[in-house]
């Protein structure tokens, strides 16, 4: 049987005659390339316009009491603020914590599909999957997306048998395995008080106020983080939301505003 | 267009896969094969039908790794073997570089017995020709096991079992015999088993023990001989208590 290939053919108008005056009006419909010498150079130009810049401020740390995460809430098109209050720490399940750096619809989405693939291995396996599988997992699909536009930076946090766990896992296919890590435009200004102000054995409220501070001092600094900066406690039983603080009130807690002394008033002098 | 309706595995009137049952069949004329699982090793017996004197006995191994913490012994119809070990080899390390963990005994078994059922379910392929015993410690938990597969697709896990040449008389002397044990008890359990159905001479039996720490090891000839010497001279000590007249006070 012949197949019916006129569907491939290129699209052309529909020529009532074929008189040689009527050429004029049947081009065949295109588009301008630019007029660029370097073509190549114009369409990665291109690609990077388009690419979000990860405007945001992430971090997760490992210390003696298990792992702390910590995100801010503000989501940037350019320079207009789309959204104060987006869910950056995103919950896996009951034991595995997700961090949204960059586009929040692929964040969003392939860490939901992680948790499915999780359950699966729960379910198929009789035990849950480990923090270094599940990285593994995701790190996997994205890598197997590479370079075709998917923008994640994430960090994948949990306590498995083996204890805590916390993974760096981007689009570009990268996953590093690591004790305290920061993502996103906001992450040079956290890794400063994050950097300086950490220990090994903190208790658990010191840690939170670490992560608190870090994400605060981020805020204040870079234009794309802001709104509220949540707070997560990773432990043996699983995840647990400690606080969500408007980074605005946090500023006024730590900077209060203190009244000027006034030593002379201004009186009116009555002729 | 191909057609793949030469040797299907098709139900039979009243719900048989005949096919699958033939696949039995040839289990059941091969080498017999007896897996015991100890508290601290696994142990696997196989029968070995002498070698010809110019044959290399080291290249015949029927107790093979599938990985450094799993071991498999089979019972039909070697070639089907050797393309199943190969793919199961390969998803072990498959599965160590995408969860970076390495499997389950559960696991591995749970793969090869679908791999067994798929070929019960496809077209143009008749069903492999052999139930595999395979043996191994939990990466995570330690603790040590015994599962069997079949051609039909089906595992469980079992505290000892055998299989290939008759395998239920086996089976029976495990049922009545079968204890928790350690170490050397627990080979010399198997050894017992198997010499059940095999003649006890002439290097016919190939014994490999699995521990947690050394992994997988092939017992040289010589010890093997040494527990079957021991096996029969328990054997025959039992034998002479029993007819040893009960003394009377």
């Amino acid at each position: 049987m012949k197949l019916d290939l006129s569907g491939l053919e290129p699209a052309t108008l529909h020529q009532l005659s074929n008189d040689n005056l009527c050429d004029v009006f049947s081009p065949t419909p295109s588009f301008e390339i630019p007029n660029d010498a370097d073509f190549d150079g114009f369409q990665k130009a291109a690609v990077q316009m388009v690419k979000p810049a990860k405007g945001t401020t992430t971090l997760a740390f490992i210390f003696k009491e298990g792992i702390m995460v910590a995100a801010d809430s503000r989501a940037s098109m350019g320079g207009y603020i789309s959204s104060q209050s987006v869910k950056k720490i995103i919950e896996i399940n009951p034991y595995l914590l997700g961090t949204m750096a960059g586009g929040a619809a692929d964040c969003q989405f392939w860490h939901r599909n992680l948790g499915i693939k999780c359950r699966l291995h729960e379910l198929a396996n009789k035990r849950r999957i480990s923090v270094t599988g599940a990285s593994k997992l995701l790190a996997n699909i994205l890598y197997s997306y590479r370079g075709m536009g998917l923008s994640v930076g994430t960090m994948i946090a949990g306590w498995d048998e083996t204890g805590p766990g916390l993974y760096y896992v981007d689009s570009e296919g990268g996953r590093l395995k690591g004790t305290r890590f920061s993502v996103g435009s906001g992450s040079p200004y956290a890794y400063g008080v994050l950097d300086s102000g950490y220990r090994w054995d903190m208790p658990v409220e010191e840690a939170a106020e670490l992560a608190r501070r870090s994400i605060y001092h981020a805020t204040f600094r870079d234009g794309a983080s802001g709104g509220v900066a949540s707070v997560y406690y990773v432990g043996p039983q699983g995840w647990k939301k400690l606080s969500g603080d408007d980074v605005a009130e946090l500023h006024f807690n730590y900077y209060p505003v203190t009244e000027n002394v006034v030593e002379q008033e201004m009186v009116e002098v009555t002729a | 267009m191909a057609r793949y309706d030469r040797a299907i595995t098709v139900f039979s009137p009243d719900g048989h896969l005949f096919q699958v049952e033939y696949a039995l069949e040839a289990v059941r004329k091969g080498n017999a094969a007896v897996g015991v699982r100890g508290t601290d090793n696994i142990v696997l017996a196989v029968e070995r039908k002498s070698t010809a004197k110019l044959e290399d006995s080291r290249t015949v191994r029927k107790i093979v790794n599938l990985d450094n913490h799993i071991a498999l012994a089979c019972a039909g119809l070697k070639a089907d073997a050797r393309v199943l070990i190969n793919k199961a080899r390969i998803e072990c390390q498959s599965h160590r570089l995408t969860v970076e963990d390495p499997v389950t005994v559960e696991y591995i078994t749970r793969y090869i017995a679908g791999l067994q059922q798929k070929y019960t379910q496809s077209g143009g392929v008749r069903p492999f020709g052999l139930s595999t015993l395979i043996v191994g410690f939990d990466p995570y938990t330690g603790a040590p096991s015994l599962y069997q597969t079949d051609p039909s697709g089906t595992f469980s896990a079992w505290k000892a079992n055998a299989t290939g040449r008759n395998s239920n008389s086996i089976r029976d002397f495990l049922e009545k015999n079968y204890k928790e044990t350690a170490g050397h008890e627990t080979i010399k359990l198997a050894a017992r088993a198997l010499l059940e159905v095999v003649e006890s001479k002439g290097n016919n039996i190939e014994i490999a023990v699995m521990t947690r720490d050394k992994g997988l090891r092939q017992l040289e000839e010589s010890d093997v001989e040494a527990i079957v010497a021991e096996v029969e001279a328990e054997k025959a000590a039992a034998e002479a208590a029993k007819k040893a007249p009960t003394p009377r006070d």
